[in-house]
């Protein structure tokens, strides 16, 4: 149909060219723009943001580009030709280390609704509560009769809306606490709030003196500021938890039809073949159809000692593929694989953390039914005592308003923000909302061994037992390959100043070693099988020159930086120190004499390390567990209270209640240090709280409380503890 | 005290702006990078012609 209203030739010139037009706007349409994500650890001034920005917006393709400093990101949008890899070496060429981000992960975090919702709230009760004590400090002057009355109509018309918008996060607790029968701190507050206004009202319309909208409006605004602070240290912590989690964008290489195809994770299935190159994590699990190497699967299982694998080895997800690369037949992928089996231990497991009750949860347990009471004795009372049911009243509810855990909202969340805070700078991540509170009670300290206080990095340790020669030979043949163990054979003999040998024909083999020609003989280095030697408990790798004896290179794991003052801290703070590994026993053994520890048991399935921690919780024990692995996962969880590194796989870190970021360990001592402080802190506050009300609550119940009162004692107290709370900075 | 008339209306009425102005800055995501605007303030980048 259009074809025939369109004329091939057409006298008006406008006519022949709007088909071309056409298909000219389709070309140029734009393509929708990809979003790339990159986390820029390195930024950190204004130089960096316009060196950044000006280098990507150069590139051709990048529509926009922006650095977020506060979050050290930068955002790009760009044509969807341009990838992440692009990006990341423009970045790197201007000398910024780049990392990509998951986008789809983050999405979640960039708008932070329910951050804004609460200030949105917090904003319109500060409008409200400055202009409506404006109004008030009038009426305390002494404005009387019809000013007094016209205020407070005015006040009422400013207090009401706010509280209807302002308080809901308050009502909406309360009443599903209530909707359980369960009494939680909002209750008494909601009550306070609803009740305050509501008097105030009725004290308006009959034209009464005294009128708590100002106090209902504190309230309001203070408690939300505690609830803010409360989301802002969550919001933060989160953030960087889910920053971790996006670093690992899950791809893995398909070989469909002899081509590699990188695609996501979740696009990989049951018998597919997948291609694992050195260096790279097994993306699912598997049975290697193709190549030669060896794997390292200390992450999973927490032993050293690289395995070899070939055709017909089976591997899991999380190791890692060490020398050749390996192409694998999918057998589970996804949630079958057994990284989801893991979690399901973790499932298993009963969570300490939901047994725990916070100390505010404690205190509201105690403090909400007596404030109650309180009240109501005093209406009751002074009712009997006068007759008068207007009197009894306004004396009950300045009793609720002065009782009202203003304070206490404030006491932890203001406490738990200055902690996290500090913490955060020493690179301490708190996850969970109660850890802190129950790190303070620790007693005993359970650690993982391989990848928690041992750096994962093998270290030469019998470097004197070899001649110069052997050395010189071991060295010319480790160079050629990038086994970890022969990294750390290379750097140790560099470091000692060895020469490496004339070795000729050097040529790697795959998950055996190393060979090569020398002085007219044949040299190998490699796994003891290979050269025909019995394999000792330790990490070992064999040098073989001709036809010699095998000779023997041992290796320990290299401690973590600060992972002996870390111990040395915590049996200096009268804290009993375990270790538990999957590993051989003299690993750990040669570990826990060095680390002073005496407890330690080495060779633990994952069943066993968790069943260790829940003997010990059962014998009142309050337990921090500190591991990486897997094999850690179910005993993380199974602890009071457990750390992991950022360098664990991210079904360990989600099981641990803190992570900590850096890769040294000495901070540990610290951390339970400022938590000890932080609950001292949250304890001083309710004391602080308890105070005010034992002063304020006796001239509440005499009826000598005034609107000016109410609102001096309840500043002054929020006040208080807030400094309190800030000594801990 | 017929000045109240005004007075009281005036100080709501730029209050409410202020709020108003506050809204309008958190929607507009002005809050979303302090660090960098702090140090954005300063840079003489796009002084010459606005950013594209």
């Amino acid at each position: 149909m259009t074809a025939a209203m369109r004329p091939a030739t057409s006298a008006c010139p406008a006519c022949s060219a709007a088909p071309s037009a056409e298909a000219l706007a389709r070309m140029n349409e734009p393509v929708k723009p990809a979003r790339i994500m990159l986390s820029l650890p390195t930024a950190h001034c204004a130089a960096c943001i316009s060196a950044v920005e000006r280098r990507l917006l150069q590139y051709p393709g990048v529509s926009e580009a922006r650095v977020n400093l506060s979050l050290k990101r930068v955002s790009i949008e760009a044509i969807p030709e341009i990838t992440a890899e692009d990006m990341i070496r423009e970045l790197d060429a201007i000398g910024y280390e780049a990392h990509e981000l998951d986008a789809g992960i983050l999405a979640a975090t960039a708008t932070d609704k329910r951050g804004r919702d609460l200030l949105m709230r917090l904003a319109v009760a500060g409008f409200s509560l400055m202009n409506v004590m404006l109004l008030s400090v009038a009426i305390w002057a002494g404005a009387a009769d019809a000013t007094r009355d016209l205020f407070h109509w005015i006040s009422a018309l400013i207090a009401l809306p706010t509280i209807v918008f302002s308080a809901q996060p308050f009502f909406k607790n309360a009443w599903s606490a209530l909707s359980v029968r369960h009494l939680n701190m909002d209750v008494p507050i909601s009550l306070a709030i609803i009740l305050a206004a509501g008097l105030s009202l009725f004290e308006t319309i009959q034209g009464g003196e005294a009128a708590y909208f100002d106090a209902a409006l504190s309230l309001t605004f203070f408690l939300l500021a505690g609830r803010y602070l409360d989301h802002r240290t969550r919001a933060v912590a989160r953030s960087a938890a889910e920053e971790l989690s996006a670093l690992e964008v899950p791809r893995a290489i398909k070989i469909v039809d002899g081509k590699q195809q990188t695609v996501p994770i979740g696009e990989v299935c049951v018998g597919d073949l997948v291609l694992v190159k050195p260096g790279a994590r097994m993306p699912v699990d598997g049975v290697v159809s193709e190549g030669q190497s060896e794997i390292d699967r200390s992450l999973l299982t927490g032993e050293t000692l690289p395995v070899f694998a070939g055709p017909g080895t089976e591997v899991s997800a999380g190791e890692v593929n060490l020398t050749g690369p390996l192409t694998l037949r999918v057998t589970a992928a996804g949630g079958d694989s057994s990284l989801h089996r893991m979690a399901d231990l973790v499932a298993i497991a009963e969570s300490s953390k939901n047994r725990y009750t916070s100390l505010a949860d404690r205190a509201a347990q105690i403090y909400a039914p007596g404030v109650h009471l309180l009240a109501f004795l005093a209406f009751g009372g002074w009712l009997m005592a006068t007759g008068d049911f207007r009197l009894a009243l306004n004396v009950a509810v300045a009793v609720l308003i002065i009782t009202c855990p203003c304070a206490l909202g404030l006491a932890v969340p203001a406490v738990t923000t200055a902690a996290s805070g500090r913490l955060f700078k020493k690179g301490m991540l708190i996850k969970n909302a109660t850890a802190l509170e129950r790190l303070a009670e620790v007693d005993s300290v359970v650690f993982d061994k391989t990848g928690t206080l041992t750096a994962g990095m093998p270290e030469l340790s019998n470097l004197e037992a070899h001649d110069a020669e052997t050395l010189r030979v071991a060295f010319a043949l480790a160079e050629a390959s990038a086994h970890p163990l022969a990294l750390a054979l290379a750097s140790a003999a560099r470091s000692a100043g060895i020469e490496p040998a004339r070795v000729t024909e050097l040529r790697e083999i795959p998950g055996y070693g190393v060979r090569g020609h020398w002085q007219g003989r044949d040299v190998r280095l490699g796994r003891a099988a290979w050269l025909g030697a019995e394999a000792g408990p330790e990490t070992a790798t064999w040098l073989q020159i001709g036809a010699a004896p095998p000779v023997e290179f041992t290796f320990n794991d290299h401690l973590r930086d600060g992972a002996e003052e870390a111990v040395a801290r915590l049996i200096a703070q009268g804290i009993s120190v375990y270790l538990m590994s999957g590993d051989a026993e003299p690993a750990v053994a040669s570990l826990a004499s060095r680390l002073k520890i005496d407890t330690f048991q080495a060779e633990m399935l994952p069943e066993q390390k968790s069943d260790f921690v829940k003997r010990l919780s059962d014998g009142g024990v309050k337990v921090l567990m500190v591991g990486d692995g897997l094999n850690d996962t179910a005993a993380l969880t199974a602890a009071y209270v457990s750390i992991s590194p950022a360098t664990a796989l991210e079904a360990t870190r989600v099981a641990s209640d803190i992570v900590f970021l850096g890769s040294d360990l000495t901070p540990l001592g610290e951390t339970l240090a400022t938590a000890q402080k932080a609950r001292s802190r949250i304890r001083e506050n309710f004391g602080i709280a308890v105070l005010y009300n034992m002063i304020a609550v006796p001239i509440a119940l005499s009826g000598f409380a005034t609107p000016l009162a109410a609102a001096l004692a309840m500043s002054a107290s929020s006040i208080t503890v807030s400094l309190n709370a800030l000594r801990l900075r | 005290m017929d000045i109240l008339v005004i007075l009281i209306p005036a100080s709501l009425f730029l209050g409410a702006v202020g709020l108003l102005a506050f809204f309008w800055a958190v929607r507009s995501k002005q809050f979303d990078d302090p660090e960098g605007d702090r140090h954005r303030i300063l840079s003489s980048d796009w002084d010459d012609e606005p950013r594209p």
